[in-house]
């Protein structure tokens, strides 16, 4: 599973990619985990807020932090 | 509010003792009265505006800004900008994807202007500590500013001021997932918003407390008055100077305006004061600069500034 978190400057998306990582851990789910900061990139998705989620390159989440739980149906889904 | 009054009351001149009117025990209370006065309301306000948050979404109002007449689209910007939220780290990418939908480059300033300027949390603030008529003043002044500044570089064509990689950058029409349906998650949404934006604005809301504090119950009216009251004629643009290295959110600022209009300031001193820390700060500035050439971000300093030194001055001739 290929997930990046995308977002330019703020702490939230260092909490997301937290968030991420420690969910996936508590799983034993396999990802690769990346964040994109170029702006290009992150508009490219049609994200202009920040933090968002692409998994396997489909946008499942922008602007905000997202709660656990949907993490978690992410990593299961 | 009156509770909060009450409380504060309560507090530090019952359970601490305190003698009324000195420095310390005014300060305390003010303090007091305003920290729960401002979190009680800004906890309340960040829920019910999560309940409709999701419609506002950056996302949706590029859509409603692309491809309309600039009769429609300058109004529609500030007024969306006024209502719609957004950290200012969204800036650079709000900026890019407006561009990019063909919205106008005024357009787009007029949206930036406006929305760190005026927000609904601040408004329902201002009318709980300052009243309607401050408040009505306070984001009629901040639309024409706004739309002013919006137009005004719309005029000047400033297009090739802004940084030639945001021209070549292009939107992917990804289908953006729905936002929270159905009552329980929409209830659910609006608790996470006062978690994620009470957590970010609480340093600011305490240091603007503190401030107006100190300054409530420490600093002389009749001194503050010699140097920014009405005999000082430059008493307006220093305040505009001030409050640009100053960086608060317009929550943040509110009760230390409170403070200041108490000890008899000039209105449009203390609106120019406001008006300039809210919307021009040094963080901003940094971040717009990775889109904008200096010389936008200068002429864009520059209106902004302008704008906030002649509604000083005005208001100060006219109430």
């Amino acid at each position: 599973m290929e997930i990046k978190v995308l977002g330019g400057c703020c702490g939230n998306c260092e909490t997301v990619m937290k968030m991420v990582a420690e969910k996936a851990a508590d799983l034993g789910k396999d990802i690769s985990l990346e964040k994109v900061t170029d702006m290009g990139a992150i508009l490219g998705y049609g994200v202009m807020s920040t933090p968002g989620v692409v998994i396997d390159g489909k946008v499942v989440h922008a602007g905000g932090i997202p709660k656990p739980s949907q993490i978690e149906a992410w990593l299961k889904g | 509010m009156e509770v909060f009054t009450l409380f504060a009351d309560w507090l530090v001149y019952g359970v601490l003792g305190l003698a009324p009117a000195t420095p310390l025990s005014g300060a305390l209370q003010f303090f007091v009265e305003d920290v729960g006065k401002i979190f009680f309301l800004l906890v309340l306000v960040v829920f019910v505006i999560g309940f409709f948050r999701s419609m506002l979404a950056p996302e949706r109002v590029r859509k409603m800004l692309g491809g309309r007449n600039r009769l429609f689209s300058f109004p529609a910007a500030v007024g969306l900008g006024a209502v719609t939220p957004f950290c200012s780290c969204s800036s650079v990418p709000l900026f890019i994807g407006f561009l990019e939908a063909g919205i106008p480059l005024g357009v787009t300033m007029a949206f930036l202007i406006t929305s760190p300027m005026i927000n609904e949390i601040a408004v329902f603030l201002l009318i709980s500590t300052l009243g309607l008529e401050f408040t009505v003043v306070y984001v009629v002044t901040g639309l024409v500013v706004g739309l002013v500044g919006g137009l005004v570089i719309d005029r000047l064509h400033l297009e090739h001021w802004v940084e030639d990689y945001v021209w070549k950058i292009r939107m992917g029409e990804s289908a953006l997932p729905e936002g929270p349906q159905g009552l329980k998650a929409r209830f659910d949404y609006a608790v996470d918003q006062v978690k994620e934006i009470v957590g970010r604005l609480w340093p600011y809301v305490l240091g603007g407390v503190a401030i107006g504090a100190g300054l409530h119950g420490f600093v002389p009216a009749e001194q503050l008055m010699r140097y920014a009251g009405p005999e000082n004629p430059f008493a307006v643009p220093l305040s505009v100077l001030i409050g640009i290295p100053l960086y608060s959110n317009a929550t943040g600022i509110i009760p230390v305006v409170e403070a200041l209009l108490a000890k008899g300031l000039p209105v449009g001193t203390v609106l120019a004061l406001m008006m300039s820390v809210a919307a021009l700060s040094l963080p901003e500035i940094m971040m717009l600069k990775k889109v904008l050439k200096w010389q936008m971000l200068a002429v864009f300093v520059g209106i902004l500034a302008v704008s906030f030194i002649v509604v000083g001055y005005l208001f100060n001739a006219f109430f």
